[in-house]
């Protein structure tokens, strides 16, 4: 551009700055309205109402009761999905490695215990003392909770920090990348995200999808 | 030539049994990208099922209705089950085998779900059952995340033939 007068090279920046600037400001907007058109549930920084269910293991529990602890991990699973039996295992693990760095695991069913004979409250009992869980795991019979939070499946991972009893979701998805074989995976998603957290740093991968059971709805 | 009629006979019933007992082919994700990218003007509706999945398995009959109804018309159901791979042949096969389904049934192998779910529908949040139904040629596209039944799959499918 050695020939072109300095106005019109600066008329060309001015231009083109003002072409990019409207471009990334459409796409910016846009992008916001997309998420705002597809979020169902908490987003990922929106911060968690207050909930309380009936405990499988004896009485109930509140999210505020984790009030003193640094995050919890809140896992939607239930009885007799074999995505949510397959990672059955690694969730026990979860609690046992978090829970001793107060980032606990509490566990929520949400199934329609009426539609599925599984799912009732007695046989989640007979589920948490079979399999020794550490943690709690509550019937969430109005099914409130699970709309609240946006779970569509099980297991289906929300990631929560807490600052000053304000609960932040913080990362939604799968645990990790291989539902098939512990053996297998590659990609921690849940532990990458505590880590981040524990060590006061942003979460990485913030949101993941994963196959699932579709969480049994009561009729409308 | 009573033993020729026993042959015949034999023969029929082998190739009868053969006919039942589809084939159920463990595929990996391309075998899925290869499917969305036909081009042909051929109506392809393609479930996210599994065996022990209580709503995946009510609506099975219904697409298997569909897909006998349209038999002359271009219409394809594929059903995918989600199954774990290692039970292709002490659960998938025998349901299929048991049930004598007639649409094509393939068993996904892909366990990193994250790296594919979008690829199918953004609209997708990866609870089963899930259906697309789509034409390349005529360019249309729809997804269900929920179960659909006889009369919804007709009306979505009036759209494509």
């Amino acid at each position: 551009m050695a020939n072109i007068p300095t106005t019109m090279k600066n008329k060309f920046w001015a231009t083109l700055f003002a072409a990019l600037t409207v471009s990334i400001a459409t796409t910016l907007l846009f992008q916001q309205q997309r998420a705002q058109a597809s979020s169902v549930g908490y987003p990922i920084g929106g911060s968690v109402a207050e909930f309380k269910l009936q405990n499988a293991k004896g009485g109930t529990v509140s999210l505020s009761d984790y009030k003193d602890k640094k995050g919890v991990i809140v896992v939607f699973t239930c009885n007799h999905c074999p995505f949510a039996k397959a990672y059955e295992e690694r969730i026990i693990a979860l609690d046992k490695k978090y829970a001793a760095l107060n980032f606990p695991v509490v566990a929520i069913n949400s199934n329609d215990a009426s539609d599925y004979e599984d799912e009732s409250m007695e046989n989640m009992k007979k589920r948490a003392t079979e399999k020794g869980y550490t943690f709690p795991y509550l019937q969430d019979a109005t099914q409130a909770v699970a709309k609240a939070f946006g779970a569509t499946r099980t297991p289906h991972v929300f990631v929560l920090r807490n600052e000053n009893a304000k609960f932040t979701v913080q990362y939604i998805g799968t645990i990790d990348d291989n539902y098939q074989d512990p053996a297998g995976v590659t990609k921690r998603y849940v532990e990458d995200a505590v880590n981040n957290i524990l060590a006061g740093k942003p979460v990485v991968v913030t949101q993941t999808k994963a196959v699932g059971c579709a969480i049994g709805w009561k009729d409308a | 030539m009573k033993v020729q009629g026993w042959i015949v006979g034999i023969l029929l019933v082998g190739v009868q049994m053969v006919g039942r007992a589809q084939q159920v082919p463990l595929v990996k994700w391309a075998a899925m990208d290869s499917l969305f990218a036909q081009k042909s003007d051929t109506t392809y509706i393609v479930n996210f099922w599994a065996t022990w999945c209580k709503p995946c398995v009510t609506e099975l009959p219904y697409f298997e209705q569909t897909q006998q109804k349209y038999l002359n018309q271009k219409l394809k159901v594929i059903l995918i089950s989600m199954d774990f791979a290692r039970e292709l042949t002490t659960r998938v096969v025998p349901f299929v085998t048991e049930r004598k389904l007639t649409s094509q049934v393939w068993l996904l192998n892909e366990p990193d779900a994250n790296s594919w779910i979008e690829k199918v529908s953004k609209e997708w949040s990866g609870a089963i059952p899930a259906t697309l139904i789509f034409n390349n040629a005529k360019g249309k596209k729809v997804f269900f995340e929920q179960k659909l039944d006889a009369l919804r799959l007709e009306k979505e499918l009036s759209d494509f033939l």
